[in-house]
Parts: structure tokens; sequence; C-alpha cells
């Protein structure tokens, strides 16, 4: 089955998750979509799968123009998809959840359907218990459960989005088999991915996707600098980089591991020293956020060591970081760093020492007063902080911060902000850096990190695989490492 | 939890609590329709039943003190985010330490001391009972609701097996209750029309106090943070456990106070339905009056009223004595529908305004 998709378009207000979009998926290969975090790869496979309606465009099936407007149109029309996260029914075994919306009629006919599941399995190289209970099975178990469950339904068309990420090296290697067989079976095959690996091991074709357009295509075999250059656009030049003078070790993690996000963190070992200003690069999700949190005492890690000046941190919480003068800044602003229904005012009462029983009112609405001129924030001090834009609230979080200090731990810090805000919070930072506070910010983009960090460390799948003074690193070799490309250190 | 209607301005929240009672009203008037009892004359007995005479009027008073105690107490409980309907659990539990306490001072040398030792231990009593869910929740990760229900059952059972076990009266065990106190123990109360103007004090005192402590205090600011965001709260060196054990402590104290009103006040002995759902009611109330303060005592009022003036119903009008319950619960649901919709309403408006943009944005380029 032909599948081809003519300059969709998906807006949501403002925003264009797809602008124009074109893509075609022959029968018999598999195409690879690929792009970073937010390019608009997702919001094109909902569109095709019937999870939202595009805003305009031409999807042809077989040459036929066809909208499709539901999920259930989609199965009509045997185009499925591998999520994600697993749609199952952990409780029910394995053989339920391959039955589960198959059944009609009275009778159930499970002996049928096992041997339906067995015979599928052997096919395609799985050894699967079907009466395994499905929260026992590992993540790439349940994605194989999956695939089956798909191929029972006689799909045409598989579409997987980041199938590879959670699952071990050899689950991947049995995946990536089957899902040649089933392309040299005649079936469409579509991989949804943000790593450069996983496409070139695989496909046929790539298509990569950059900020909701199509910014380039190749067939096999594929070249690293070209992908890298579709994905990421051409990188600056790094500037001239003073590196900074390295300052007294302030917080070191040592041999963590922590859960949280898609990949965990994973034996990490990083310090951090006064003055420094560090980038956590990596596709989003790879262990920046998790770190942060760690470092931050906002997660216990399962395993290693945290020290703040050689004192021991361990699962003491956030509020022994604060004490210390640290400060965590989440990257989304109002549904973790800001609290919707109280006014900027009342932030700075939230903020004060809380050392008194009733609240005078008046400091705070001074020091809410002085913070919205010093820091440029558009806003009154009886204006709920949810009614700011993000880079008031991004101000407003910034004006909250304690005066000097230790060290500051920001995720995404200039994310959703236009250059001119972006610019001013460098500015500030960089500030608060020279009078000795240590930054480590996360960033998706390279561009940031290269123009402002004096160090960069490139997260992967939960791992730190390149730690360097950013002046000794060229835009290249980070966009590999930040794609799977670099030999872990 | 988010609180609904807490954006709105007073007149906002005063619409949409209009818009509740019209459709009570109805409601009510339909299920009354259905138990075969003529609607109007229904609602005439029962507003002479509230409103008929000063004396029955002191009744609706009666009820309203012990409904105003228990709303009081679940503001901090609702501003925080918990669903605290273990308040009818907490209000037993201060009946039973107000009578425990009150017990000591029968053929005492000096009753008045445990007569006034009788409401603290009802406060304590209450917020220890409340703070055992509020742990179950922040320890236990049991949901609030779960572990409230659960308390309120355990409570119920206690009271049973006192009234009919080591608290039973002489020689008789029975549903009336424990033996009765002797006046000198009873809440001072104006000759004929047995109300206590102490209580009213108590419940007026209770409202004034808790609207100072929502809104003028770091507590108030606090609870407030926590239950809008508890995560951002968090970094702002808040720890959420601690404050909801606090609400659940305010929340149980309150209750248990007005446990101890009953005990003292009302009933004057420990009954097994000393709690008369004045608790769940409390919980309707203060949703009705969509989290406001200042509408809680009106809300309240027409409650109690609702209440009592039903009482008279099966006697007056030949109907099941059940039908007081059934409007009850009829009037439980119709408030939960209206919230419903609104909600539904809220987000429907939302989704419609974005598939609105999404039509309006250019779709040529």
């Amino acid at each position: 089955m032909q599948i081809e998709l003519k300059n969709i378009h998906k807006h949501y207000g403002p925003v264009r998750a797809n602008d124009g979009v074109s893509l075609t998926i022959r029968p018999g290969t598999i195409h690879g979509v690929l792009g970073e975090n937010g390019a608009g790869k997702s919001t094109l496979m909902k569109i095709l799968t019937g999870f939202t309606r595009k805003t305009s465009g031409t999807t042809l099936i077989d040459g036929h123009a066809l909208d499709i407007d539901s999920p259930a149109m989609a199965a009509q029309y045997k185009i499925g998809m591998l999520h994600q996260e697993p749609h199952d029914f952990p409780a029910l075994s394995a053989l339920d959840n391959f039955m589960i919306g198959r059944v009609s009629g009275i009778s159930s006919h499970r002996k049928s359907h096992r041997s339906e599941l067995i015979s599928i399995s052997t096919q395609l190289g799985f050894t699967l218990d079907p009466d395994a209970q499905v929260d026992r099975l590992t993540v790439g178990e349940r994605q194989q459960l999956e695939i089956m469950r798909l191929l029972a339904l006689n799909i045409r068309v598989l579409i997987l989005d980041e199938p590879t990420t959670g699952i071990s090296r050899t689950q991947k290697e049995i995946l990536f088999a089957s899902l040649k067989q089933l392309a040299s079976d005649g079936k469409s095959v579509l991989l949804v991915s943000h790593k450069l690996e996983d496409v070139m091991a695989l496909c046929d074709e790539v298509t990569v996707m950059r900020q909701g357009k199509v910014s380039g295509r190749m067939t096999a075999p594929f070249d690293v600098n070209q992908l890298l250059q579709m994905m990421f656009g051409t990188l600056p030049s790094p500037p001239v980089h003073q590196p900074a003078i390295p300052g007294k070790p302030i917080l070191a993690l040592k041999d963590i591991t922590a859960p949280g996000g898609r990949a965990g963190l994973n034996n990490c070992n990083i310090t951090i020293r006064e003055g420094e200003i560090v980038g956590l690069a990596g596709l989003e999700g790879s262990g920046q956020g998790v770190f942060l949190r760690v470092a931050a005492g906002l997660t216990n890690p399962t395993r290693g060591q945290i020290t703040f000046h050689d004192e021991p941190l361990n699962g003491s919480g956030y509020h022994d970081f604060k004490k210390r003068g640290g400060a965590f800044i989440p990257a989304s602003r109002i549904e973790e760093g800001l609290i919707p229904g109280l006014t900027i005012s009342e932030h700075f009462s939230l903020n004060e020492k809380q050392d008194r029983f009733f609240m005078t009112g008046k400091t705070a609405l001074n020091q809410a007063l002085k913070s919205i001129s010093r820091f440029n924030i558009k806003g009154r001090p009886g204006m709920d902080a949810a009614a700011l834009s993000g880079g008031n609230q991004q101000r407003l979080l910034l004006s909250l911060l304690p005066a000097s200090p230790t060290v500051l731990l920001l995720e995404n810090p200039t994310r959703g902000l236009d250059l001119g805000s972006g610019h001013w919070v460098w500015r500030h930072l960089q500030a608060q850096a020279a009078s000795g506070s240590a930054i480590v910010f996360s960033s998706s983009e390279l561009d940031e990190i290269m123009m402002v960090a004096d160090r960069t460390i490139v997260f992967y799948n939960g791992a730190v695989v390149m730690d360097t003074p950013t002046h000794q690193a060229d835009a290249d070799t980070l966009g590999r490492a930040v794609a799977g490309g670099a030999v872990p250190q | 939890m988010t609180i609904p209607g807490s954006h709105l301005s007073i007149w906002g929240r005063f619409r949409q609590m209009t818009v509740s009672l019209i459709a009570v009203f109805m409601f009510t008037t339909l299920v009354l329709y259905l138990a075969g009892a003529p609607p109007w004359p229904a609602y005439y007995h029962i507003t002479r039943g509230a409103l008929g005479s000063w004396i029955k009027f002191s009744h609706v008073i009666k009820a309203w003190i012990p409904l105003m105690l228990c709303s009081c107490g679940l503001l901090y409980t609702f501003r925080i985010g918990l669903w605290n309907i273990g308040v009818e659990g907490q209000v037993m539990i201060g009946a039973v330490l107000a009578t425990a306490v009150l017990r000591t001072g029968v053929d005492d040398s000096a009753p008045m001391v445990s007569f006034f030792l009788a409401f603290p231990a009802a406060i304590l009593g209450g917020s220890a009972w409340a703070i055992i869910a509020g742990w179950l929740k922040t320890r236990g990760e049991v949901h609030e609701i779960f572990a409230g229900l659960g308390m309120n059952f355990v409570a119920q059972g206690v009271i049973l097996w006192l009234i009919f076990g080591p608290w039973k009266r002489p020689g008789v065990a029975s549903m009336s209750g424990t033996a009765l106190f002797p006046d000198y123990l009873w809440l001072s109360y104006v000759p004929g029309f047995r109300l206590s103007p102490v209580g009213l004090v108590m419940a007026i005192m209770a409202l004034v106090a808790t609207a100072l402590m929502l809104r003028y205090t770091r507590i108030g600011l606090n609870l407030k943070a926590i239950g809008a965001n508890a995560r951002a709260a968090v970094l702002f060196g808040l720890r959420p456990g601690r404050y909801m054990l606090l609400a659940m402590a305010f929340g149980g104290g309150f209750a248990g106070l007005a446990g101890a009103v009953q005990v003292t006040g009302v009933y004057h002995r420990l009954i097994p339905a000393i709690s008369s759902n004045y608790g769940y009611l409390a919980l309707l109330v203060v949703m009705l009056a969509n989290y406001n303060i200042w509408l809680v005592p009106p809300v309240a009022l027409f409650f109690a009223g609702l209440n009592v003036g039903s009482i008279q119903l099966p006697i007056v009008l030949q109907v099941d004595s059940s039908l007081a319950g059934v409007i009850q619960g009829a009037l439980v649901l119709t408030v939960l529908a209206v919230h419903g919709f609104r909600e539904w309403r809220k987000i429907h408006r939302r989704r419609s305004t974005e598939n609105m943009a999404a039509k309006e944005a250019p779709a040529d380029v």
C-alpha cells in the first residue's frame, strides 16, 4: 500500500507544528522520519493515524484521496501504530492482550488465538510466553506483543514511534530483523526517530524534518554529516571562548544512577566548580532533566554519592540544597515553577523568610515592585502569575532566586523565549557566574550551549557520552554525540 | 485538585450558586413527584417546618452550628486540595472524647473542670483522627477519600461498642445511647428554645478565625500555594506533606468541636447517630458555596433549614419517612451534576476555541 502525504499543515493557534510536509511511503520499504524533538514528527504521525485532524493538505492512499479523521478509520485502512508508551493492559496475560478487540461471539476461541500468537511469534523470531502477565514483561517484549497484535489485525502499514527507547541492544537487533522481514513481505514500515544510528541501520529512505518542515531527504547509503546538517541546520562556528578559571568544586555527583524520564540516569560522574557555566546537551529525555533533579535533591538516586562542598547531600531533599544557596528552575514554568492563581506579590510573600505568623504584605509588595522594574517584567504586582507570558514568567522565576546563589540549575532556561528575552536571560546569568555562582543548564539548542557554556556535557540514553571544555569541541562532534554517534568515555 | 470557580468574582460565584440552587429545586421537585408526594405542599411543609415558628427556627440554628463548624474545617483541607471525607468520623471521635471527659465530671468534686476540658479534648481527638488519614495519605499514598471513609466506619464502630459495652446505661444497653448527663454538664441554653448561645458564638468565631487564617496568615497562603501547585511549592521551600497534615489537623479539630457541641449542647449524651451526617452535608455546603467562605453561612443555613423542615414531611403528607433522605441524596447528585456540567462546559469551550483558531489560521502558504 502506498501512502502519500501532500502539503500537510497543522497549526495550533500561531504555532505551526507541520508546515507544508510532503512524504511518500512506498510498499515494501522501511521509511525513516528523522528529526529533533519538536520537529513535527509526532504531529505528522498523529494525522496519519487519525488522532489529530490536519489543518490542510491531502492524504492519498494508493492514489485515492482520503480524510482519515479517527483512529478507527486508520485501522479500517490497515494502518497500525506502535506507540512510544505501550498501550496495553498490564494486569492481563500476553494472550489476553493479543485477543482484546478481536474476539466476537460467545466463545473466545482461546485455543486458535494461542496457536496464531505462537506462529507469528516464531515467524518473527520472538520468544514470548503467551501466559506471562504483561507487567512482568520487559518494554521490548511488550513491543513485540503489540507488533504481533497489529499484524494479526492484518495491517499493511506499521508506524513505530521511537521504538528503541528503553529496550536492550539484543532486543533492538531482534526488532530490526523482524521489521526487515515485514518490509520484505510487502508491508510499509515507517520508523519515527531522533536517533541517527537507528535510522541508518534500518531504513531504505529517510525524510528529515526540522521546525515543522521537511529539511531534506536521502536514500541509503546515508551520509552522516549531511543528515546531521538536515537535522540541526547549519551550526554557527563557536565564538571565541574565555575558558573560565576553574574554581573550587561545589557540587559533585559520583556514580549516580536514578530513575525518571525516558532513559533514567546511569552511572553519572560530574563535578561542578565555582563560577563555571555548564551546558547540558542531548536529545530531550536523555538524562539531563534527571541529572538536574538529582543534583537539586528533588529525585533520589538509587545509587551513588552527592556531595556539596565535600559534605554528603544524599537524599536530604531540595530544602537542604536550597539552604546551601542552590536553586533549581524547571523547564515548565507554570506547571512546576510558579503557582497559578497566586499573584506576583504573593509569590514574593511565599519567597520571604517564614518567620512571622501574619503576613505584612507590604514588604512583599515592595519587593514585587522592585523586581518588576529591575527584571523588566511586564505585569503588575496583583496579576496572576499564570496570566504572564512565557518570557515574563521566566523573568519572574529569575527574580525570585536568591541574590548570590552558589549553584543554579536551570532546565531549558530560554525555551519558548524570543531572541531578545533569551539574550537578556543570559546577560543576567553570566553576571551571576562572574560573581562566583556555578550555572548548570540544559538546552535542546546546540547553538545556545556553544555560545554561552564554558563546558559542555553531552547526554545520550541516560549516560554522559562527552564532557569537554566547549572551546575544544566543534559543532559536528557535539551534534554527532547528541545523536548517539560518540563512543562513551 | 483545582478548585472550580476559584477564579471567579463574587458575583460570578453568586450566579453559579443560583444556577445550582435552581437545578437542585427542579430535580427535587421531580423526585417528590415520582415519590407520589405533591411537590407544592411538600415545599410548603418544609418551609413551615423550618421557619414556621421561633422554636422551629431555633432547631434550624441548632443544625447550622455543627454544619458551620465542619464547613470551616473543610475550607482548610479543600484549600490544600484534600477531600477530607473523614470529617464525619472526626465529628464522632470529638463526641466520644467529649463524652469520655464529661463522664469523669459526673459525681466529681469539680465538674466544671471536666466540662471545660471536654472541648479541647474533642478538638484534639478530631485532629488526631484526621491526622491518621492525612498520614496514610502522605506516607502510605492511600487516597484521603478511602482513608477517611474507612476511618468513618471505625469511628462508628467505636461509638456502638462504647454505647453497648463500657458506657452502657446501668441495666440496659440500647440504641438510645448512654445515660443522660446531669444538667450542670450541659451547655447553657436559652430557656424554652433549647438553643445554646455558646454554640452559636463558637460557630461565628470559627468562621471569623478561618477567614483570618486563610486570608492574612502565612499558613493560609502556603495552603493555597500547595493546593494550586505542590511541585512548585517545594521549590519555594514548603513541605507539602507537613502542610497536608496541618490542614487535616485544622479540619479534624473543627469537626471534633462540632462533636463536642452535639454532646454538650444538643443530645447531652452519646448516641449512635451523634454526627447526624452533618459532616457529609458540610462537604456539600462548601462545594455549593464554591469554596468561598462568605457564601458558606447562607448555604449552610439553607441546608440546615431543609434538613429540619423535612422531618415533619412523613407525618404530614403520609409519605415514607425515607423521603427526606431521598431529597438529600437528590441534592447531592444535583450539586455534583451541576459542578460536572460546569467543568465539561469549560473544557468544551476551550476545545471549540482551539478548533476555531485552527480553522481561522491561514491554510495556504
